[in-house]
């Protein structure tokens, strides 16, 4: 009996070690397949390039891993990835302001030749987007990714409440125009006003969503959409880093108070943090009127049940003294501590084709490929297309230096303190943010 | 047997036959000793002494995280001429010192009036004491997510019951993206969150009071009042001490809950100095700067802090 017993444990132990032996083959031989790990902010678009990186796995055999991380840490958690010189991402989407710091600091490949070699031309992209996303310094044939994700602020709108009759004669008795989509800053503020809670079908709503976020980048990423229309620059165009007069400038202090002014005549309550998902959240849930907000999440709201469809509009970032939007968006790098370096310049190669942006366009994201963007069928190929391109021709970006962090956070504090803290006057907070970035750029040896 | 018995004793009283056993093995007791609190030393060097040298050695360096490639220059003391010229960091300060000074207050008054509550038998006794405990048992990240929610000013459950108690709309008033009342919203969450853990440390110093004290008091009819005064809050009062030894030093340090809460705003009006130094050090990646603001603030915790113990002491010796 106990001979049969130990025969028998002898069986399974033989069974068990055969069994982890061929486990150990199997997965051995699956750690073996080539795979590239790409790192992106967790939204829509990401969820819109898995779908199509599928057709890339498909063709090559490269399997693709994602690392998605929220916004609100996007920036802390990649920044901190490339600066320990971590090998999570062999692909990165990384943020337009990124590229100066990680162009001089050596975390990405530079593409240069691997375009020519390629016969990929940045003459092909919109060139707002090269500029933007791909070149270090800015307007000069140094390359460091490849335009992926073009993207702007955009506005929606509740197109079924702008066209009821009710509200329209009302409008046009009041403002003696018609309740279309704003074009100026004013038209703007009246609009919101007008809707400022005001019940529609027995709900409170409210004028305008507008960003207002602390903690990363969301405040400045609204503001400068003012500040721009009343002509505030970053510099004198003529004296580089020279920046007393320009981003304080009259005209500047003016652009600042009006967002302040939007912000409280014509917001929900509670938006004294708010960011891109309450945005969604507040325009989804028919809280507000209007929306400002990325282009990128536009294909997700026209999809929506509820608010989308007929119901939903699309304009460009209104005009005052002059007309331009914030530039989001971003490119895609090799990440140059990568082992797998060869397999992600294929992806580039791969992602670059004609026919890969335009997939790239159809099923959610935004292509910045000329060949897309330029197709004559493009502006009716979806109802925020003409909004896109009129956007992006429009677009004006922040600081892409090394130090973007210490200059954005510089204006994140300074503006959030004057427009939801109501501390001190624009002017004053202008002037504090020309000696935050003075401060910086004294540092940094370049004035 | 009992003849060995006082051989072995006098070898072990005489230390000779540990001596042999370690000789044995060619060690000494002082050897062996060291190599018992070796691991221990070898770990505090490394994840406590050798942060705080490198850190002092940065704070004197013009160094970024996010330039590797740039080399760090020695600046002598200009990080820290700097820190104490900067409105921005005293501000700051200030922010922390009225957090900490109303939170400890209030912990220490309700936690105290808890504790001698707790302290007298009632039904449901255990039951009450497990509930009061249950704020101090969950994760700052989750409390700071929870009442971010709560205190939405239009969907939130507390302005949904600030608006039944008072008559105002819920839409009308926040409390979190309100310039005065921010500040009292965190001192509100971390008082409903660490008043049970002050509770706590009471309730074990009114328990360590002997009853024949109070019986003495009772047979010289002290009134319940005097027996508070004179007994109740001199014993206890180390005790006390502690929790706000505890709590001080905590809040000091706040930066989770806050940071869920209001991210330190509206503009900076919360901005605790541990928000201040992780956007110096993790966001801006100005980190000779932020670890010169480190030694500042580790300083002066250690510093109060060692103040404090001497007070404590001199009552206890009482």
């Amino acid at each position: 009996m106990l001979r049969l017993k130990s025969r028998l444990t002898s069986t399974r132990v033989a069974a068990a070690l055969a069994l982890s032996v061929g486990l150990g083959m199997a997965s051995g031989a699956h750690a073996q397949a080539k795979q590239l790990t790409l790192c992106w902010a967790a939204w829509d678009p990401a969820n819109a390039l898995v779908e199509l990186s599928k057709d890339f796995t498909a063709k090559t055999g490269i399997n693709m891993k994602f690392e998605f991380v929220p916004w609100t840490s996007y920036a802390d958690r990649f920044i901190n990835e490339l600066n320990s010189h971590g090998k999570l991402c062999d692909l990165i989407i990384g943020d337009s302001q990124w590229i100066g710091g990680a162009a001089v600091n050596g975390h990405y490949v530079k593409l240069n030749d691997f375009f020519t070699k390629n016969k990929i031309s940045m003459d092909d992209f919109m060139p707002a987007t090269v500029v933007g996303y791909a070149e270090w310094p800015k307007n000069t044939p140094n390359y460091w990714a490849l335009p992926a994700m073009a993207d702007a602020v955009g506005w929606t709108y509740r197109k079924d409440w702008f066209a009821r009759p009710e509200l329209r004669a009302e409008f046009k008795q009041k403002y003696k125009r018609e309740l279309e989509p704003p074009t100026t800053m004013d038209q703007l503020k009246q609009t919101a006003e007008f809707f400022q809670g005001r019940k529609i079908d027995g709900k409170t709503v409210y004028g305008v969503y507008i960003f207002t976020e602390r903690g990363s980048e969301g405040i400045t990423m609204g503001v400068t959409n003012a500040l721009y229309a009343w002509g505030f620059e970053y510099e004198d165009p003529k004296k580089p880093y020279h920046l007393d007069g320009f981003v304080n400038s009259p005209n500047a202090v003016k652009g600042l108070e009006f967002y302040k002014a939007l912000y409280k005549c014509c917001t929900a309550p509670g938006m004294t943090n708010a960011y891109m998902q309450e945005g969604l959240d507040a325009f989804k849930s028919g809280q507000v009127a209007m929306q400002m907000n990325w282009f990128a999440f536009f294909p997700g709201l026209y999809k929506d049940p509820n608010v989308g469809g007929d119901k939903i509009g699309f304009f460009v970032t209104p005009r005052e003294l002059q007309q331009f939007t914030q530039l989001g968006g971003q490119g895609i790098s090799v990440v140059s501590y990568s082992d797998h370096k060869e397999d992600a310049l294929e992806y580039i190669k791969w992602f670059a084709q004609a026919d890969v942006q335009q997939k790239w366009w159809q099923i959610g994201g935004y292509s910045a490929a000329k060949s897309v963007v330029q197709a004559p069928g493009f502006p009716k190929s979806a109802p925020f297309a003409p909004a896109f391109l009129k956007s992006m021709e429009i677009v004006k970006d922040f600081w892409a230096e090394p130090a973007y962090a210490e200059l954005l956070l510089d204006m994140q504090k300074r503006v959030h303190d004057y427009v939801v803290a109501d501390k001190g006057s624009a002017k004053e907070a202008l002037d504090l943010l020309v000696k935050d970035w003075n401060k910086v750029f004294k540092q940094e040896g370049k004035n | 047997m009992l003849a060995d018995k006082p051989l072995l004793s006098q070898e072990l009283e005489s230390g000779r036959g540990t001596r042999s056993r370690g000789s044995l093995r060619g060690l000494s007791d002082r050897t062996i000793a060291w190599l018992f609190i070796l691991p221990t030393i070898l770990l505090l060097l490394a994840i406590n002494i050798f942060p705080l040298v490198w850190a002092l050695r940065l704070s004197f360096t013009n160094f970024k995280s996010n330039m590797p490639s740039v080399p760090a220059r020695f600046i002598g003391i200009d990080n820290y001429v700097d820190i104490l010229t900067d409105e921005d960091i005293w501000y700051a300060m200030q922010v922390t010192a009225r957090f900490v000074f109303w939170s400890v207050s209030l912990e220490v008054l309700l936690g105290f009036g808890l504790a001698l509550l707790i302290n007298r038998r009632f039904r449901g006794h255990s039951f009450w004491t497990t509930l009061i405990l249950l704020p101090m048992m969950l994760s700052p990240a989750v409390v700071g997510n929870f009442w971010t929610f709560l205190l939405q000013p239009q969907t939130g459950l507390f302005n949904e019951v600030v608006s039944l108690v008072t008559g105002m709309s819920p839409a009308s008033f926040q409390m979190i993206g309100d310039v005065p009342l921010a500040p009292w919203t965190i001192v509100m969450v971390d008082t409903w969150m660490w008043t049970p853990y002050v509770m706590l440390i009471c309730l074990a110093g009114l328990r360590s009071i002997p009853d024949y004290i109070y019986e003495a008091a009772e047979v010289d009819r002290a009134t319940p009042w005097r027996q508070f005064w004179s007994i109740t809050l001199p014993m206890t009062m180390p005790f006390l001490m502690l929790a706000v030894l505890f709590r001080g030093i905590e809040n000091f340090k706040m930066f989770d809950m806050v940071n869920l809460l209001t991210s330190g705003g509206p503009g900076s009006v919360t901005e605790t100095v541990s928000i201040t130094l992780k956007r110096a050090a993790f966001e801006k990646w100005q980190t000779g700067y932020s670890s010169a603001l480190a030694i500042i603030l580790f300083v002066t915790v250690f510093g109060a802090a060692n103040i404090y113990i001497k007070a404590l002491n001199r009552i206890k010796q009482r």
